[in-house]
Parts: structure tokens; C-alpha cells; sequence
């Protein structure tokens, strides 16, 4: 499979782990939120699937491209500007290459990172996606040196991992659960949450096609 | 003249709020945007584009309520045309009590810089006016 397919069964996995995981993320949304990460997320996904079966995309870029505007225009919550902007500037990063190394996943991912911060003003500790994204792109440039994709977004999606779990005891400084002030504590957070299971999405998919290769 | 784009999660607070300004402020230019493109709660960045690009006013001032209303008005701007997007801005107050305030001023016939400073200033304005 050459980049661009492996880019489009990323996706595919990504939107299947949204739809298996939709009740988990909407309760845990309940919670600290207004309840509707699952069924947003899953509403965006969808979308960003049907512009990929309709535009055919040629570059690794071209898809990610596809999936940001999916999921600005679909998403409803904040998350839609939040997860357009990581794709919008993952597919930025990619422009123009239709092979993707080791270094341009983690180049991407550092830059999603950046954009994802100053969209939504947060920082890390700040309980929200960043707080996955962040451990996650610093993984990735460490495993960028030695490793193949897969290992990146192995490394990354660990540590998001660890990330999202963090973010239990943490109050909210952004989002929804901030007006809940030290009631959000003791909760994970919904965006650290869904950015953790994208991320194992793309590893698995990079995992079994190192495998076939 | 100044028109007002009012983005919130509700399609019912937008319109709502709208009618509350042009009660005022019959000849403002007043665009509700509410909900998701499907209706529900939640916010559209195509209805807030569209919208903006809609508008007639010379200078436009965007409303905004909660978290996704905030992050799809700063990511719209940042997506229209470089003219157009010198005379919007986003305004910093809260929604209802903002947007009548410079819904009032813009009847007047204030400049955009105007109506904002004085939805701005519904941020300390006391409502009860206790002296205590």
C-alpha cells in the first residue's frame, strides 16, 4: 500500500473506534461536559468517510485535507474547529509528499500539536485534548530518530495514553467542564480521551501493514 | 452602518436575541445564527461564514455564547477574505446584554468601535444597581 491508502485506512479505523467507542466517550462527556463528544465525533467521522469515497484524494495531505473540513463543518461542538485544526495542519505538514517518513509523521504531529494549542488557547495540565496531544508528539519525535511510522505512532499513542489517564485528577481550565471548577476533578477527560484512541487507531492500521509488507 | 452576526448554541437564544435587538434597533441589520447545520445544539461554521458573507452592513460585529461558538467564529475569520475580514470582529461581552447594547448604538448610527466599547462595557455594568 503506498502512502495515500494507508492514509484512507487510517481514517477508516479511526471513524470504526469512534463508533465502537461513541457510548464510553458521551458518558464520560456526561460527566464534565454537555454529553455529546460521542455522537459529535461520530457525526464528523461519518462525514469525513463520505468526502473521501466522493473526492478520491492523491497525496496522504489530500485526505487529511478532507477530513479537517469534515469535521469543521459537522462536528457542532468545540471539538470540530479543535480536531479540523490537527488535521488541517497534519495535512499541511504532509504538503506535497506522497511517501511519509518517520520524521514527517512526527513533524505532523508537532504540528497539530502547535495548532490544536493556539486554537484553542490551552496548554498542557489545562485537562483537555492537549494533554494527550502533547506527551504524544513529544513521544513521537523521540521515536522518529530509530523507528519506522508505526513505531512513531506506536510511541505517540502510548503516550497519550498516559496522558489522557493524567488528566483525572486535573480541574478544567478550558472547555465545558471549567464551569464545573474543582467538581471536574476525579473525571477523564473526553477530548484527551478521544485523541488517545484515534492515535491507537492509526498505530494498529501501521502495525498490520508493516506486518503484510 | 453596523450590522450584528449572533452565533449561539441555540437556535432559539440566537432568534430570540435577535428579536430583542431589532425591538430597539429596527434598522440594524441582525443575523441569527443558532444550532448545528441539522438543528441541533451546537454551533455551524458554514451558517456563521455564510452568514457574515451575507451581511450588507459596512461593519460587522459577531456574538458569540459558549466554547464551540467561541473556537467556530475566531476559525471562520480566519477563513475570509482579507477585505471582508477588516471590518468584522468578535466581541468580547456577554451575548444577550452585549448585543443590545451596540444593537442601540448602531441604530444611532455609531461606528463599529463604538458599539463594541459599549457592549464591552455590559461585562461590569451592574444590574441591580445596589449601593451596598
Amino acid at each position: 500500500m503506498d502512502s495515500t491508502q494507508v492514509t484512507i485506512s487510517i481514517i477508516k479505523e479511526m471513524a470504526a473506534t469512534i463508533e465502537e467507542n461513541r457510548q464510553s466517550l458521551t458518558r464520560l462527556d456526561s460527566e464534565i461536559g454537555d454529553g455529546d463528544h460521542g455522537t459529535n465525533m461520530r457525526r464528523g467521522f461519518q462525514a469525513a468517510i463520505e468526502r473521501l469515497d466522493n473526492t478520491e484524494p492523491a497525496s496522504p495531505a489530500d485526505a487529511l485535507k478532507a477530513v479537517s473540513m469534515a469535521l469543521i463543518s459537522k462536528v457542532g461542538g468545540a471539538a470540530g474547529p479543535l480536531y479540523g485544526t490537527v488535521f488541517l495542519k497534519a495535512s499541511s505538514a504532509l504538503a506535497g509528499k506522497e511517501e511519509v517518513s518517520a520524521q514527517d509523521a512526527a513533524d505532523a504531529l508537532e504540528e497539530a500539536l502547535a495548532g490544536v494549542k493556539l486554537r484553542g488557547k490551552a496548554e498542557a495540565g489545562d485537562k483537555t485534548m492537549v494533554d494527550a496531544l502533547e506527551p504524544a508528539a513529544q513521544a513521537a519525535k523521540e521515536a522518529a530518530g530509530s523507528g519506522s511510522v508505526a513505531e512513531v505512532f506506536r510511541a505517540a499513542a502510548d503516550a497519550a495514553a498516559a496522558g489522557a489517564e493524567a488528566t483525572v485528577p486535573l480541574t478544567a481550565k478550558r472547555g465545558r467542564a471549567s464551569y464545573m471548577g474543582g467538581r471536574a476533578a476525579g473525571h477523564k477527560d473526553p477530548g484527551a480521551t478521544s485523541t488517545h484512541l484515534l492515535l491507537d487507531a492509526a498505530a494498529r492500521v501501521l502495525e498490520n501493514a508493516s506486518e503484510d509488507a | 452602518m453596523v450590522g450584528l452576526v449572533l452565533v449561539s448554541h441555540s437556535p432559539e437564544i440566537a432568534e430570540g436575541t435577535a428579536t430583542l435587538v431589532r425591538q430597539m434597533a429596527g434598522e440594524v441589520e441582525v443575523t441569527p445564527v443558532g444550532g448545528t447545520s441539522d438543528g441541533s445544539l451546537g454551533t455551524d461554521p458554514g451558517g456563521i461564514q455564510a452568514a457574515i458573507e451575507g451581511m450588507n452592513a459596512d461593519e460587522v460585529l459577531v456574538f458569540v455564547d459558549i466554547g464551540s461558538a467561541v473556537l467556530s467564529a475566531e476559525m471562520v475569520l480566519e477563513m475570509l477574505s482579507p477585505d471582508l475580514r477588516e471590518n468584522v470582529r468578535i466581541v468580547d461581552a456577554p451575548f444577550v446584554e452585549g448585543a443590545f447594547a451596540a444593537g442601540v448604538l448602531a441604530q444611532a448610527g455609531s461606528d463599529a468601535e463604538e458599539c463594541e466599547a459599549a457592549a464591552m462595557e455590559s461585562r461590569t455594568e451592574s444590574k441591580l444597581h445596589d449601593e451596598t
